[in-house]
């Protein structure tokens, strides 16, 4: 049974079901008389509609309703706050008016009999806009309007002062562009209102704040209000929180009294559910002659929509991971005709230590330095931005490590030096953070008398494998091994989850499953000792319980006999924990990227050929899932360093690349080998179980580690991503 | 997608028949699915080919290769005839799309391909192809996959398909049945250039179906190659692509087939470069002038310039691999 305790790595029990297709997805839900919607999308992205010709699309076969500003049902905004939990991104309901903020906002949805005839029926809506000239990228909307203060900004020290005083300085731009999610399972929403409450089938990594924007919008009493979300086919953080689709469909579901189905078409994935923005970085770092870091400024502009205010925080790593007393963050918003953008896989950090980690690479060599040992002796020892120290923090370790397994001290420092046949070999490091978070969970779980154990929790398993390390967690306290174990998430009716983001899911969900279990065995227990209980009499903390057996003075009864005998179903525990106290120590993980790239000059190839990543996050709960999520980062962060690239044309911010064969992600020809170390130091000032997530951190730093590596290989220091083939033709 | 009528004949001549101003063949139906789903095709009628028969390989009396037009994009590059013959047509099919596309897609079909350039997939731009006269919104957009020959002022998009450059490279004949019975079309004739009517991809009459393409018999003791470079290293159109053909006498090209995709709005042979070749020592600085020759008329726009360069660097790869196989003695 140790392969199934935490820690060990044992498969997914959810695996047979993906694999054999009998994984319930949200659009897999069937309900009888369903109905399906399509949308109209716009083809201009500033402006306001004039006219709707329907008529034509009315006299189709199968169509039921065609709704639009004109005769959408008044719904109700959502505070949109994550801490009430009713949160949602684009705060501007469908139809709520005439205008155009982006391309391809809905602007009328069609419902018809069949999938087929409601996208035809679509397709055949005529409309007339008048349309303005609208801000296509971050240059136009600087241009046209400046740019407004952002959230996460910090000062210590003197940056300005110090940066003039240094000895070597760096004072450099960096960008990246706009990235789609593009998870391979469409949004999708299947909802119906039996009964007058609202349920909901999404496609969703928050059931918990869908239900109370769904509450708040339809102006419904929380518990009238179900989500489930069993199954995701991903959402690296496009289905953290509803997008207009879900309010179309539960609206259209109410009007036409009938349920309703709405996908989102690919297309439509790269416009009305997320993105993340691009982004401008100044970055101006200073050392003294002895090559310490005095002087740190990381100033952001990032995109956001005129419908609502998102901030990426690019320099949220940059005031926490060296050691500076002269720091300066910013972060400023410019609006632009694009959807609203979201968080993406380690937002603000994925693009921020693009920025930094290249910066630093930049400063090492300015100041001559190799750019490990200049990383060394500068890491942050505490959280000068907080004053605390880090709970748990071997990232020197981590750099040492995946050095050593990778072979940076092979490395000749001279730029082009390393050839093998026709390519030139470029290796480059970076540091990889993201920050630990635990939040308030509630969670329950039965030992039941037929012998199993049942958790459930208003969380979600988005392919990351929750279901599996919940199971760990109730076989570690209890002994009950997986075939006798039942999970269940995703549903609002389980007691309330967090999101499956941000990388809390772990150190949120497993403390308030291992609560609820404790609970549920003193329940067994007490009831134990009772009148008429097997052990009747005895002193309850006497008893014992371990590998689901209760024991005292050599009596061992199985609690499925103990239950039995007490003709009792079960015996339950309900749980509540708190989020992690933040007062006394900076909760962050840590680690390093070491990237091989090779170049061949004479096809403009290149391929990255290695990495080595050492992760430092706490305790692991799976060998196996984890190493899979930081696998999966590397490829997704080597995609961000050479393909990914959302297209808008600068003359009608209208997206060009909308689907997978122009919209470039790696296959698995691109995929390298890739060598994760993982630490696995508890970090037991967090929670119980000393873990503390692994969705994000991969995908940190990646692209600066390429972008290092593309330097030492040609000589090319590539400041704007991705990193393409012309931006290195005709380097050395 | 519109709603159609799905025509299934049995035959070629009833194929015909039914063929109209408002219909499309459907082979594998990779791309005009496709573009029926996104309103870019909108055919009333669409007429089935997977019941005509037309799925055979065959050695013609005087060496040719007679290739069915439903023959798959997998069968024919894994024919052994082709694997030993045209191991250029081999590769550059399965350089192509992925194994479900190249299941699917069929040979016919895969010369009838229609360009990916984003502004005509998408029915709310102006697009030349799509609609005529509405204007070319790549010309001043987002034209990084755009071609850099071939264009005018009317149309820049690149034609996506990796056969048809191996086939421009072999020399072929495109065989048409049509109601007045059947015609022959050299390989290098039946893409047309877009000039003033991007609209006209090919000399396909309105009635006529493509039954066969057979490809020239292959030159003797050639060598060859196609490469291909895109972005990522699988399931990408190409950003350049060289099919090279060359036959060798010592050190000397005593004959040279190069075409080119990704760069071109139709499957592109480099005449110049081919014929400045012949007679000349295989060296790698003769290759690397040929190539030049090839985009001497290159008209690179604001994202795509640097096709040029990438083209050059494609055909003097191609050809210096080529040569080392005879050089190997791998001959094909």
């Amino acid at each position: 049974m140790s392969d199934q305790t935490l820690g060990a790595g044992p498969k997914r029990i959810d695996g047979r079901l993906k694999v054999t297709g009998q994984a319930p997805y949200a659009a897999d839900h069937a309900l009888d008389n369903t109905a399906y919607g399509y949308g109209v999308f716009s083809t201009i992205s500033r402006g306001r509609i004039v006219s709707l010709e329907l008529d034509a699309a009315r006299a189709m076969p199968g169509v039921i309703e065609i709704f639009h500003h004109g005769n959408f049902p008044a719904l109700h905004h959502t505070p949109s706050s994550m801490a009430k939990g009713n949160k949602v991104e684009e705060t501007r309901l469908p139809f709520e008016d005439e205008r155009i903020y982006y391309d391809g906002q809905f602007v009328a949805l069609v419902v018809a009999e069949r999938f087929d005839q409601a996208r035809a029926a679509a397709q055949a809506v005529k409309v007339r806009y008048e349309e303005e000239t609208p801000r296509a990228n971050l240059e136009q909307g600087v241009k046209a309007h400046g740019t407004k203060k952002g959230k996460g900004n910090h000062s210590r020290g003197d940056a300005d002062g110090a940066f003039e005083r240094g000895t070597h300085q760096i004072d450099v731009t960096y960008t990246t562009p706009v990235e789609t999610h593009n998870p391979m399972e469409m949004h999708s929403t299947l909802a119906h209102w039996p009964d007058g409450r609202l349920q909901v089938f999404e496609s969703s990594q928050g059931v918990v704040q869908q239900k109370g924007a769904m509450a708040k919008i339809f102006n419904l009493a929380p518990h009238k209000v179900e989500v489930i979300s069993t199954f995701i086919g991903s959402g690296f953080g496009s289905k953290l929180w509803m997008w207009p689709h879900a309010v179309a469909a539960a609206a259209a579901s109410r009007e036409i009294k009938r349920p309703v189905e709405l996908v989102v078409p690919r297309q439509q994935m790269f416009t009305t559910t997320g993105h993340r923005p691009e982004t401008e970085q100044t970055l101006k770092l200073a050392t003294d002659d002895q090559g310490r870091l005095i002087a740190l400024s990381h100033h952001s502009v990032s995109t956001t929509s005129y419908t609502d205010q998102y901030v990426e925080t690019c320099g949220s790593v940059t005031k926490s991971l060296y050691s500076c007393d002269n720091v300066s963050i910013t972060h400023r918003t410019t609006e632009v005709n694009r959807g609203t953008p979201t968080s993406m896989r380690a937002p603000g950090a994925a693009p921020g230590l693009f920025a930094l980690e290249s910066a630093i690479d930049e400063m090492a060599l300015e100041a001559g330095i190799d750019p490990l040992t200049f990383r060394l002796n500068q890491f942050a020892e505490r959280d000068e931005s907080q004053d605390l120290p880090f709970s748990s923090n071997h990232i020197k370790e981590a750099a040492e490590r995946a050095a050593e397994q990778f072979g940076w001290h092979q490395r000749n420092p001279k730029v082009g030096s390393m050839r093998d046949g026709r390519e030139i070999v470029g290796y480059g490091m970076a540091a990889c953070n993201w920050e630990a978070i635990k939040r308030p969970c509630d969670a329950h779980v039965a030992l039941r008398a037929d012998g199993t154990v049942y958790a459930s929790c208003a969380t979600q398993d988005i392919g990351t494998g929750t279901y599996t390390i919940v199971a760990q967690t109730l076989v570690e306290l209890t002994g009950v091994p997986f075939e006798r174990i039942e999970v269940e998430l995703g549903d609002t009716s389980y007691p309330k989850g967090p999101i499956s983001g941000g990388s809390w899911t772990t150190a949120t969900t497993l403390p308030a499953i291992a609560e609820a279990t404790r609970h549920a065995i003193d329940e067994l227990k007490t009831r134990a000792v009772r009148s008429g209980g097997p052990f009747e009499g005895v002193d309850v903390e006497a008893l014992t319980f371990d590998n689901g057996v209760l024991s005292f003075e050599g009596k061992r009864i199985p609690f499925a006999e103990a239950l039995s005998t007490m003709k009792l179903a079960n015996a339950e525990g309900e749980a509540h924990t708190e989020g992690a106290d933040t007062s006394k120590y900076s909760y962050r993980s840590f680690g390093t990227h070491f990237v091989e790239v090779r170049w061949d000059p004479l096809l403009a190839n290149l391929r990255v050929a290695r990495v080595v990543s050492a992760i430092d996050v706490g305790r692991v709960m799976n060998e196996k899932t984890a190493r899979n999520q930081v696998e999966g980062a590397v490829v997704m962060g080597i995609g961000m360093a050479m393909f990914e690239r959302t297209e808008y044309d600068p003359r009608t911010a209208r997206v060009v690349n909308n689907n997978y064969a122009e919209y470039l992600v790696p296959v698995h020809a691109d995929q390298p080998e890739v060598d994760v170390i993982l630490l696995d130091y508890p970090d037991t000032a967090f929670n119980e179980f000393g873990a503390r997530g692994i969705g994000e951190i991969g995908i940190t730093g990646l692209a600066a580690a390429v972008a290092n590596a593309v330097y030492h290989a040609t000589g090319v220091r590539v400041r704007e991503l991705p990193i393409t083939k012309e931006a290195l033709m005709g380097a050395v | 997608m519109q709603s159609f009528e799905l025509i299934r004949p049995e035959s070629v001549k009833d194929a015909i028949g039914a063929q109209s101003e408002r219909s499309a063949y459907i082979g594998g139906g990779t791309t005009l699915v496709d573009l029926m789903k996104l309103g870019v095709m909108q055919p009333d009628h669409v007429v089935d080919t997977n019941r005509l028969g037309l799925d055979e390989i065959e050695v013609l009396d005087d060496g040719r290769l007679k290739i069915g037009a439903r023959v798959s994009n997998s069968r024919l590059a894994t024919d052994a005839r082709v694997e030993r013959d045209y191991p250029v047509l081999s590769q550059a099919l399965l350089s192509g799309a992925s194994t479900g596309l190249r299941n699917m897609a069929t040979t016919a079909g895969n010369v009838m391909q229609r360009t990916r350039c984003p502004y005509f997939r998408d029915p709310a731009k102006p697009c030349n192809k799509r609609e005529p006269g509405t204007g070319c919104s790549a010309m001043d957009g987002i034209n990084r996959n755009h071609a850099v020959l071939g264009t005018s002022e009317h149309c820049i998009a690149t034609h996506p398909s990796d056969m048809c450059v191996a086939m421009a490279a072999i020399g072929a004949t495109v065989v048409v049945e049509g109601r007045k019975g059947t015609r022959e079309i050299p390989f290098e004739d039946f893409h047309l250039l877009p000039g003033d009517h991007p609209e006209r991809e090919h000399d396909l009459r309105s009635d006529e179906l493509i039954t066969h393409v057979v490809l020239d018999a292959p030159l003797e003791g050639a060598v060859s190659t196609y490469l291909k470079l895109r972005d990522r290293a699988s399931y990408e159109f190409a950003l350049a692509s060289c099919a090279a053909i060359v036959t060798l006498e010592g050190t000397k090209v005593t004959a040279a087939r190069i075409a080119l995709g990704g760069v071109a709005t139709k499957p592109w042979r480099a005449v110049d470069a081919e014929a400045a070749l012949v007679g000349e020592d295989a060296t790698a600085k003769m290759f690397e002038q040929v190539a030049l020759l090839a985009f001497q008329r290159a008209i690179p726009l604001e994202h795509n310039a640097f096709k040029v360069e990438l083209g050059q660097q494609a055909i003097a790869r191609a050809l210096r691999d080529a040569v080392q196989q005879a050089s190997q003695g791998e001959h094909q």
